[in-house]
């Protein structure tokens, strides 16, 4: 029987094993050396704040990968030989495979930053992060202040869950205002407005220059680059991205580039190995998404796509409309389509926030043929299939500003914008003609 | 993990006051208890209670309008109480304990016996009670008045709490006003009417057979009728709501305009009872029980009925219209006709063990059905001893018999003291869930003659599982989310938490067209249009 061992019990690794169970009597290996069972990485941050214990973030009761012939095996790579088709762990155990998905994630990005390993310096990805953070801030009077580096989603996720323990924060944001590499600036801006009002301490473009030492190994203090400003501190979380964790597989002769190189199939360059996930790195760009695509669901994607090819039915990675969620402290965003933070030349964006400073929606369209280019939407839930049939059908952007309601997703009762918006972007179009 | 308290923010200096007033006014119910001689018994009961209303509403103020809208689960499972902890294994003890007196030793709490004056707590009430109704009070007022009490706080509460929420705060003025109008306020008025040579039982309009498993009982039948075009109305109005209203308005709205808009135990579980419904068991074992039990309370609730209604016409059938007969073979037909209606026309919904199920159900009631029919069952006379454990050592005939052991069981025991005493152990809706005959039949209707579901937002699923936590049925419904299935389960009651908790705005309580309801689709969108074309077909 053909062995498929999967490193990485993420979403992507986990994903690729239930489908390729679904679909073949293959054995199937899943090797972590993180957690004994998958579990939500997204939802790391509701156990430190208390919302969830570990086992909730569990998707699948531990009967489950028995009943379905998946085999766990907790255990550390530490090298892949493909001439042999084997895996060596750091205890020197070996493990032989037919076909090798690599799905090991990301891990947090540092930056040569002096003091970056000191004791109660800390990204916010692994279990083992969590663990940290539990052990270093596990309440106001051992952790007197906390500085964040970094601000993207893991930073402010970061950020919340510190505040939910009344532990101060300042959050270090290198960009002039928060995430706007992404975000168009009217988003960027209710965003940095919504942090200080949940008297978290925002900086915007500010960089971390060094983390001080105490006397014992652990951090006491952060220096700012631009001011020299110190700041006590007894947690620093890092948080200014991840990059593939792929250490490992250094000079084993599989290409790698930031990350695990693959072509359309999600093959690498040896015949019987795959990488999905946060790891994996297209050799080039799909559309306007980036190489590496570290997301939860275009993990899950590669997951299900790299099933059908191990299960002879050989396709490529070929990801729908783009679309990604996330939730700022207490406003969610949703995003479907491309809009971008800095508009592309043939961009053109309709903005509308609500007065209360809790809502927006950003509208992006091609400024020639007013083709619907894509959406975000904060504090108003929308959905996902109509627009996902929109952007298919390239509406124009008349009619989606006509039709908007029948994509509102938000519950019941709830107060409905759609006409608001109508007329905002109706006067805008006067505007601009 | 470190030693270290997690949750550090502990309670604040105001909060702290507002539980000192909350357990003064509570500590002045204590003194009543134990037969303190307070004066002025009425202006005892407005402090104690307005202590107790005003406590818990300040402690709300405290908590939620301090800090911006937005969901307020920070330091659930830290929390003793919230996580059965000590202060939660300890509130469920004397919760059980208060169950068991309040139902089986009324006499502690100062019920006078024999026409004598109350006593005690009972006591306490009793200008409350003349106030309302003219009657001095019982157990059960006192019952009713705490019950009405902790809705209407804790309902405050609540509201607060989803500030943010529209749906959320307008179930909660909806429960607050259905317990305190219809099940509190108006039954009490009504024995007001009551004179020499008219009365009607107590009745709470809202409260539907077989939830109200006493609703047909002939004593209670029998003053519907002796009460004239009133009466009548009511015991009319009864039978509709079961049979009409309720069915309608089930297939619109799913079984959520009952359980958690309407009904007095759904209020309780919403307000008072949501601070442990995380507590819930979501495991797939419970879930099998659950199906298991609640159908077999569901029939048994049923053949209980038929007995007793049986019986009463077999004694006087000219004071009723029909004969024992006709009734015994008019439910057969009915039974029958549901049964075959179902299997005809929802054949491709059901499951084996649906079918298993629905087919033993209905044996079970038609061969008991058959017994009463052939047999005068009545020859068999029960000690009540037995099932009892001695509480009741009444001798009755096999119909009062089937009724005092349902009272016992299921009405006492099930609803009453692990129902609710065991809020902070086994989550807030557990009689909901796994015992209530009425939640069984509108279960029925929802799952398979609704519009209702809890629609799933494409692949936007994180599989972070807040929406399983916090569902108080116990429905594992992030394992439907991740899927990119619709939520269409018997047991949801709608009360859309699962959706107010999700970070990422996944899922939606709607009515919708039957087209679709149920989607299997594997595949979430988002990926590849052919892919998923290819999966779903296989």
């Amino acid at each position: 029987m053909e062995h498929i061992v999967i490193i990485g019990n993420g979403i992507s690794g986990v994903t690729a094993a239930r489908h390729i169970r679904k679909m073949s009597d293959k054995k199937i290996t899943i090797v972590s050396s993180e957690t004994d069972y998958f579990f939500s990485r997204t939802a790391l941050m509701y156990i430190y704040m208390g919302h969830m214990k570990f086992e909730h973030t569990q998707p699948y009761e531990n009967w489950f990968w028995k009943k379905n012939r998946i085999q766990l095996k907790k255990g550390f790579v530490s090298k892949v030989n493909h001439e042999s088709n084997e895996l060596i762990f750091s205890n020197e155990e070996t493990l032989s495979y037919d076909k090798l998905i690599i799905a090991t994630g990301s891990k947090p990005n540092k930056f040569g930053w002096p003091g970056q390993d000191l004791e109660g310096v800390m990204g916010m990805y692994h279990k083992q992060d969590l663990e940290n953070l539990e052990k270093y801030a596990p309440n106001s009077k051992v952790c007197k202040h906390a500085v964040i580096v970094g601000g993207g989603l893991i930073g402010i996720e970061l950020a919340e869950m510190l505040h939910s323990r009344n532990i101060p924060v300042t959050f270090l944001v290198r960009e002039d205002s928060f995430w706007n590499g992404v975000l168009p600036a009217g988003e960027s801006g209710m965003i940095n407005r919504h942090i200080k009002n949940h008297h978290i301490d925002l900086r915007l473009g500010v960089n971390l220059k060094e983390i001080i030492s105490d006397d014992h190994g652990k951090a006491k203090a952060v220096v700012i680059q631009e001011t020299g400003e110190v700041i006590d501190c007894d947690v620093v979380g890092l948080t200014a991205g991840v990059s593939p964790n792929i250490d490992f597989l250094k000079d084993s002769g599989i290409e790698l580039g930031r990350g695990v190189k693959v072509n359309r199939y999600l093959e690498t360059n040896i015949p019987n190995i795959y990488a999905i996930g946060d790891c994996a790195e297209q050799h080039e760009a799909i559309g306007n998404r980036r190489p590496i695509e570290a997301v939860w669901y275009t993990g899950r994607m590669m997951g299900e796509t790299v099933a059908q090819t191990i299960c002879d039915n050989r396709i490529e990675y070929k990801p729908g409309h783009w679309f990604n969620s996330a939730k700022f402290l207490d406003i969610e965003y949703q995003t479907y389509g491309w809009v971008f933070g800095q508009p592309k030349e043939y961009e053109q964006q309709f903005h509308w926030i609500h007065e209360d400073d809790t809502k927006c929606i950003t509208v992006s369209y091609h400024k020639d043929s007013k083709e619907f280019l894509g959406i975000n939407t904060f504090g108003i839930r929308m959905r996902h299939e109509v627009f996902d049939r929109w952007l298919t059908e390239k509406k124009d952007v008349d009619f989606v500003m006509q039709n908007l309601s029948t994509a509102n997703f938000d519950p019941e009762f709830y107060q409905k914008y759609e006409k608001e918006v109508l007329s905002a972007y109706k006067n805008s179009q006067l505007q601009t003609v | 993990m470190s030693l270290a308290n997690p949750d550090a923010k502990g309670i604040s200096v105001k909060q702290k006051v507002a539980l000192a007033t909350g357990f003064i006014g509570f500590f002045i119910l204590i003194l009543a208890l134990f037969n303190t001689n307070l004066p002025n018994k009425g202006v005892f009961l407005t402090i104690a209670l307005g202590l107790i209303t005003a406590g818990t509403i300040l402690f709300a103020n405290n908590a939620y309008l301090t800090k911006l809208e937005g969901i307020k689960n920070d330091g659930v499972w830290f929390k003793s109480l919230s996580s059965r902890g000590v202060l939660g294994w300890l509130t469920g003890v004397g919760l059980t304990t208060f169950y068991i007196i309040l139902y089986f030793y009324a006499e502690l709490l100062g019920l006078g016996t024999n026409g004598e004056a109350n006593t005690g707590l009972i006591a306490l009430f009793d200008p409350l009670s003349k106030l309302l109704s003219g009657n001095p009070a019982s157990q059960w007022f006192v019952y009713g008045t705490l019950y009405t009490i902790a809705i209407i706080a804790f309902g405050y509460k609540f509201i607060l709490k989803y500030r943010h929420n529209k749906y959320q705060q307008i179930r909660t003025v909806s429960v607050i006003f259905f317990q305190t109008a219809f099940a509190f306020i108006i039954p009490e008025l009504m024995a007001r009417l009551n004179t020499e040579n008219f009365s009607l039982p107590y009745n709470d309009l809202k409260n539907m057979w077989p939830l109200n498993y006493y609703a047909f009982d002939g004593w209670r039948v029998d003053q519907f009728i002796n009460a004239q075009t009133v009466g009548l109305a009511f015991l009319i109005f009864g039978i509709l709501l079961v049979f009409v209203i309720s069915p309608i308005l089930t297939y619109k709205y799913g079984k959520r305009w009952y359980c958690s808009w309407v009904c007095g135990c759904g209020g309780l579980a919403e307000t008072a009872g949501d601070a442990f419904r995380q507590l819930s068991d979501k495991r797939v074992s419970a879930w099998k029980f659950e199906r298991w039990m609640i159908n077999t309370v569901l029939v048994f609730a049923v053949v209980m009925t038929v007995a007793v209604i049986s019986t009463y016409l077999g004694y006087d059938a000219n004071k009723y219209w029909f004969t024992k007969n006709v009734f015994l073979i008019s439910v057969v037909v009915f039974l029958t006709a549901l049964l075959a209606g179902v299997i005809f026309f929802k054949r491709d919904q059901l499951n084996k063990t649906a079918l298993v199920g629905a087919f033993a159900g209905y044996s079970i009631t038609i061969g008991f059905i058959a017994l009463i029919y052939f047999f005068d069952i009545n020859q068999v006379k029960v000690n009540a001893a037995y099932f009892s454990f001695g509480l009741n050592t009444k001798v009755y005939n096999l119909d009062a018999a089937l009724r005092s052991f349902y009272g016992f069981g299921i009405g006492s025991i099930f609803s009453g003291v692990i129902g609710t005493g065991f809020y902070p152990i086994l989550g807030n809706r557990v009689w909901c869930r796994m015992g209530c005959p009425m939640a069984g039949i509108l279960g029925i209707q929802q799952r398979l003659f609704s519009k209702f579901r809890i629609t799933t937002n494409g692949g936007q699923c994180i599989s972070c599982g807040n929406c399983s936590t916090y569902c108080e049925m116990g429905i594992d419904v992030r394992s439907y989310a991740q899927k990119g299935q619709n939520i269409v389960r018997s047991s949801c009651v709608g009360c859309g938490i699962c959706s107010a908790v999700c970070p990422r705005g996944v899922l939606k309580l709607e009515n919708d067209s039957l087209q679709g309801r149920i989607n299997s689709n594997e595949v979430l969108l988002g990926n590849d249009v052919d892919l998923m074309d290819y999966v779903n077909k296989n």
